[in-house]
């Protein structure tokens, strides 16, 4: 994903030059092509996050759209106020991408997971929240970044290099992609955890439909709500505390869907999420997944 | 219980080695730099109890530079924490992640965000000064992580309330992640910053135990309501010819061959 990203970037910043990009010096042998390219477009502003922010907003209100970079929580909680406050309020132009979401970075501890992100920065207005599940998924929310204004949120993978399904279709912002189609029952996954979903669903799952949801928010609360007509169960599965993340997300569209007479039933809907709690040992991201709950079940 | 610097500046980094080599792990580099550092100050200086971590009359050391955790786990085992930390070390479900945890016995606070430790490091001084305790506070500091504004917040706020208990030491290995310090933000004159925010400053060179020892002991001693930073003079990758001043070995695992020749150099040594 990692690559992905900075390829499509530079690809991007080659047709646009407002595109600019801002290291908290992280990006040892992945950001190197931008820096290379487009050295006036490029800085590395040091171990500094608020202050990165901070002259990304700086350099958005003059004309810019400027991607901020860094490992986990760090372009994202470290500087939390100055993405509510500066970025977002000022709906400043500024992409913040984050290496390593959820257990990416497993055996480094709890400094770097990165597990309440999603939850924290969609319930600020103005902010768009993405966490692709693949190559291809990645590459089209960075294209569609580079050309929008305003704030956004990319949660990377470290590696999750394989595509997943097809992209037949274009990314629909805020609305599930089908991966494969199912009856009855349907796993919605988000970030890089869709590629573990589309290994285990045969197994676990036979029959199921699985969706990947790359955008969070804004949502597509009508393709939501068509998916709770379409299926009588949906399971969500992230890699990201239980609270306020995608599988919230698509309760409160089914539920407030549900209360203004939009839907007249609605679909039994299971979260697997992390149980709102810290992780305080070393682990693979596949071993913590697991000793987090986050599998598949009926 | 004391330990002579100079052995155990050698088993520290030993240990790092091969647990950088065995487990895969990264950080290095900037463990090796700060190797002499806790050598002389777990050896010589600080007040620990490894019998009891949490010994309420013991120094109070904070390792803000948690990647560099390689070092600071082969001291603390050195000194009798713990042991096995060889077979733990990064494993799944182990508490010895590869960023200083506080679930491990003798770490005071989790690290691996940067620019964290020195702010919660003056709020210990401060709850010593107000409650007239005599134990020292020591914070390890990378240079890199001095791009944070956290820090200078609080090297602002230390002197102000006068914590002469409060001793920093700043790794000054000239590296940090991306770049060196000199390209990616400058830091010198880093002495007379200090200074010029009311600190006491002193310049070492960080691999010198001698001089270690002396700057640890006018920190220990000072009692003028100043704070003291020692600004140490390292190399990132000391001892290892092949790592020395590499940015590569901020990320770089030891390979076998790599690892028989480092430990053939330190050994030389
Ligand atoms: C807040 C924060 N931003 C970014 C990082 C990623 N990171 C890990 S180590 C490091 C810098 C390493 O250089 P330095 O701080 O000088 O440490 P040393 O040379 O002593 O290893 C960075 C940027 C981090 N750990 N914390
Ligand atoms: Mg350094």
């Amino acid at each position: 994903m990692r690559n992905a990203f900075i390829k499509t970037l530079v690809e991007c910043a080659r047709v646009n030059d407002s595109i600019f990009f801002i290291s908290g010096d992280v990006g040892y042998s992945v950001v190197e092509p931008f820096a290379e390219q487009f050295p006036d477009r490029f800085l590395n502003i040091g171990i500094a996050e608020q202050n990165m922010t901070g002259v990304a907003v700086g350099l958005a209100k003059e004309g810019y759209n400027v991607f901020t970079y860094s490992i986990g929580n760090f372009p994202t909680l470290r500087c939390l106020e100055q993405i509510r406050y500066d970025v977002c309020y000022h709906n400043a132009s500024v992409k913040i991408v984050s290496v390593g979401g959820g257990f990416a970075y497993g055996p480094l501890g709890a400094s770097h997971h990165c597990t309440e992100d999603i939850g924290i920065l969609r319930t600020i207005p103005n902010m768009v929240v993405s966490a692709p599940g693949d190559p291809l998924e990645t590459s089209a929310i960075v294209r569609w970044m580079c050309n929008i204004p305003g704030p956004g949120y990319l949660r990377l993978n470290k590696g999750g290099d394989r595509v997943i399904g097809e992209m037949g279709t274009i990314l629909v912002p805020g609305a599930p992609r089908e991966v494969r189609a199912g009856r009855d029952l349907a796993v919605i996954a988000s970030g890089a955890i869709l590629e573990y979903s589309e290994g285990a669903i045969d197994t676990l799952l036979p029959g199921a439909a699985l969706y990947s949801m790359p955008v969070i928010s804004p949502i597509d609360a009508l393709r939501v709500v068509q998916l709770a007509r379409q299926f009588e169960r949906i399971i969500t599965i992230e890699e990201h505390q239980l609270n306020c993340g995608m599988g919230s997300a698509i309760v409160e569209v089914v539920s407030d869907a549900y209360a203004e007479g939009i839907l007249n039933r609605v679909p039994c809907i299971k979260r697997i999420a992390i149980p709102n709690r810290f992780t305080s040992v070393a682990g693979t991201q596949a071993y913590l997944r697991q000793m987090n709950g986050l599998i598949l079940q009926p | 219980m004391s330990m002579r610097p100079i052995d155990l500046s050698l088993r520290i980094r030993k240990k790092a080695l091969q647990l950088c080599h065995e487990k895969g792990a990264s950080h290095l580099g900037g463990a090796l730099s700060v190797a002499d550092v806790l050598a002389v100050l777990y050896g010589e200086v600080a007040n620990v109890n490894p019998k009891n971590p949490s010994d309420a009359s013991r120094d109070r050391i904070f390792f803000s530079k948690g990647h560099a955790c390689s070092a600071m786990y082969a001291v603390l085992q050195e000194l009798g924490f713990y042991s096995g930390v060889e077979d733990k070390f990064a494993q799944n479900g182990s508490i010895f992640t590869s960023h200083v945890s506080h679930m491990v016995p003798g770490i005071e606070l989790s690290t691996g965000s940067l620019g964290h430790a020195l702010p919660i490091a003056a709020g210990t001084a401060l709850a010593a000064k107000r409650k007239g305790e005599r134990w020292k506070i020591y914070t390890i500091l990378s240079d890199g992580e001095l791009d944070e504004g956290s820090n200078w917040e609080t090297i602002l706020f230390a002197p102000h309330h006068a914590l002469d208990n409060l001793v920093v030491i700043v790794d000054f290995n000239k590296i940090q992640s991306f770049g060196t310090v000199a390209e990616v933000l400058a830091l010198e004159p880093l002495a007379k910053k200090f200074e010029a925010f009311r600190w006491r400053a002193i310049e070492i060179d960080g691999h010198d135990h001698a001089a270690i020892s002396a700057a640890l002991a006018r920190a220990a001693s000072a009692s003028d309501g100043i704070p003291t930073a020692i600004v140490a003079h390292t190399i990132k990758g000391k001892g290892v010819s092949f790592m020395e001043n590499k940015l590569a070995w901020h990320y770089k695992s030891p390979n076998a061959d790599e690892y028989r020749a480092a430990l053939a150099e330190l050994e030389g040594v």
